[in-house]
């Protein structure tokens, strides 16, 4: 820390971020190849990381070489020399340097690397299916997928889940010791288990798009944009496999719903719900683009919850004006996705599209039916939503009530803020407050 | 030096009444800690802040005899206030701190009148050992 409490890092941190975009691109592609050739993930991953950091040390200085990547495999395959070396010797005590050409190569090589590196775009989906390993929690695997495919650096990561670097350092260790304990090797998952590996892999990248878009925890400070990343993946592996309807559902779902970013939270992050959005401020290209992927995914039949979702997005987004939104088409769409899985916050929200298309009696009814269900029950949504209905009915003293108990429950900050704000100003009175989404 | 400022709100049916405050108090209670958050992250001041949930969802956590935790509702020691968030901020003394957790008890509440928030300041153990 400087006496004026500045930072300097920063700054030249700036200096080299082409280098560093540089080796975001390459540590991935390399990892692929390393871990192809060696077959042991955790290890491959830290000596690509070890020579990442050697990159990033010496280029500045020397250059970057003719061959980066070749450079980096060449690297990393040393490091992974040199820990079967010292493991060997460690367990022997005998200092015995056993000769194995596959691992001592001259940079002669690197010629016969670039094959080896270039192309082989599968090793991402490989890569993915490694760190959304069903014996991690999906918050490791979301870090460690950041890493490994995603190129980010450790501190990135640790900035864009708020934590200190050393503590997001130990949890990528651990994945990765929990990956090598549990010895699956660095392959295709067997078409078997395939189809319960990939839901995993979209899962992951759903809480990634997630994480970063909710952002609830606490004000950002120049977070990596992990809704983008998150995109970026899913657009890859959709690319690998254009045939699975619910990867093209989940980057709808993920396009149509950052279509409406910009919109969704106000100067001073507060939120503004759906219908008081500015339409004008979503992004049409995205929502094209998304668009088009529902309508050419979902006729052919093999319906999921990811493509129901982006169905749903899409009759939002495609709305001219709130009013003109198709809740009776939406209310269908719920109604499908509560068959597909017994989940009670898709039921909440079939709850809500039933209450604009019968009333908001019928909303009310539905919520009743859902406390005394008891999976839900005193969650915050459940009075956030009753606040809404009371108040369409013109009910405002229990609108109030409903919204305060909201508040008082609910973990997110912007949500409470939204929860007081909104009763604040039916206390009052609707008619002479201004609208929430005000400009300073 | 790292401090911890923890702001501490009067309860519900003391002086805050949140739940009673018009949308402009709230606007304007938002806004001020936004912008104290803003200028902490442009001075490089700024390590953390969260705002806690009301307390209303706390509970006391305590290992039992058999070493399991024990998980209930209190009892919590009787105060008329309650940690409703904090701030973790690194700066070059102590004085600074305090400036900062000085202006954090300014808030606007009901009305737009200063809160005067009691704001309590602890230094976090984060200076490295002396090199030997």
């Amino acid at each position: 820390m400087t006496p004026n409490g500045s930072h300097a890092p920063h700054a030249a941190h700036a200096a080299h971020a082409p280098l560093a975009r540089l080796l975001r691109e390459l540590g991935p592609q390399v990892l692929g190849a390393v871990a192809r050739r060696h077959g042991d993930f955790a290890d491959a991953e830290d000596a690509v990381q070890e020579a990442l950091a050697a990159a990033a040390a010496q280029w500045p200085a020397r250059g970057i070489p003719d061959n980066p990547s070749g450079w980096l495999y060449q690297v990393a395959l040393r490091r992974l020399a040199d820990q079967v070396r010292s493991e060997r010797s460690r367990r022997a005590r005998e200092e015995t340097v056993t000769h194995d050409p596959s691992l001592e190569r001259s940079p002669h090589d690197a010629d016969d690397d670039a094959d080896r590196l270039r192309g082989d775009s599968d090793d991402a989906l490989l890569l993915l299916f490694m760190c959304c390993h069903p014996a991690l929690t999906p918050a490791s695997s979301v870090a460690l997928a950041l890493r490994a495919v995603g190129g980010l650096t450790t501190g990135e990561i640790a900035r864009a889940f708020l934590v200190p670097e050393a503590t997001m350092a130990q949890r990528i260790s651990r994945a990765k010791s929990q990956i090598k304990a549990s010895g699956v090797p660095f392959e295709r998952p067997s078409e078997g288990e395939r189809g319960e590996r990939l839901a995993a892999v979209l899962h992951v990248l759903y809480l990634m798009f997630n994480e970063g878009y909710a952002s609830s925890s606490g004000p950002s400070l120049a977070r990596p944009d992990l809704s983008g990343e998150a995109i970026r993946l899913v657009r890859v592996v959709h690319a690998l496999l254009p045939d699975e309807e619910e990867v093209a559902g989940l980057l709808a779902l993920l396009l149509l719903t950052d279509a409406r970013r910009a919109a969704r939270t106000g100067g001073d992050g507060e939120l503004i719900p759906l219908d008081e959005q500015d339409r004008s401020r979503w992004d049409a290209a995205l929502i094209a683009e998304g668009v088009a992927l529902v309508e050419a995914t979902l006729p052919r039949g093999r319906v999921g919850a990811y493509q129901l979702q982006a169905a749903i997005a899409a009759v939002h987004d495609e709305a001219p004006s709130a009013e003109a939104t198709d809740w009776t088409q939406i209310f269908a769409l719920y109604s499908v996705l509560a068959r597909l899985a017994d989940n009670p916050m898709v039921e909440l929200n079939r709850a809500i599209a039933a209450a604009m298309v019968q009333g908001p009696a019928t909303g009310l009814a539905m919520i009743d039916a859902l406390e005394r269900d008891g999976r839900l029950a005193g969650h915050y949504r459940l009075d956030a939503v009753r606040g809404h209905l009371h108040e369409r009915l013109g009910d405002v003293a229990r609108a109030v009530q409903h919204y305060h108990s909201a508040a008082d429950r609910t973990a997110s900050l912007p949500e409470r803020n939204y929860l007081l704000t909104r009763a604040a100003r039916l206390r009052r009175g609707a008619d002479d407050a201004p609208p929430l989404s005000a400009p300073e | 030096m790292r401090y911890m400022l923890m702001m501490h709100a009067p309860r519900g049916d003391g002086g805050w009444q949140v739940t009673q405050w018009t949308p402009e108090d709230l606007r304007a209670h938002i806004g001020f800690m936004k912008s104290i958050n803003r200028e902490l992250i442009a001075s490089g001041e700024w390590v953390d802040a969260q705002g806690l949930a009301m307390p209303g969802e706390a509970r006391v956590v305590r290992a039992g005899q058999d070493g399991k935790p024990v998980v209930t509702d209190g009892p919590y020691a009787e105060s008329k206030e309650f940690l409703a968030g904090f701030w973790i901020v690194e700066v070059a003394n102590t004085q600074q701190a305090y400036d900062i957790a000085g202006r954090i008890s300014m808030a606007p509440g009901k009305g737009g009148v200063p809160m005067h928030l009691v704001i309590e300041v602890r230094q976090v153990m984060s200076a490295p050992p002396d090199e030997i």
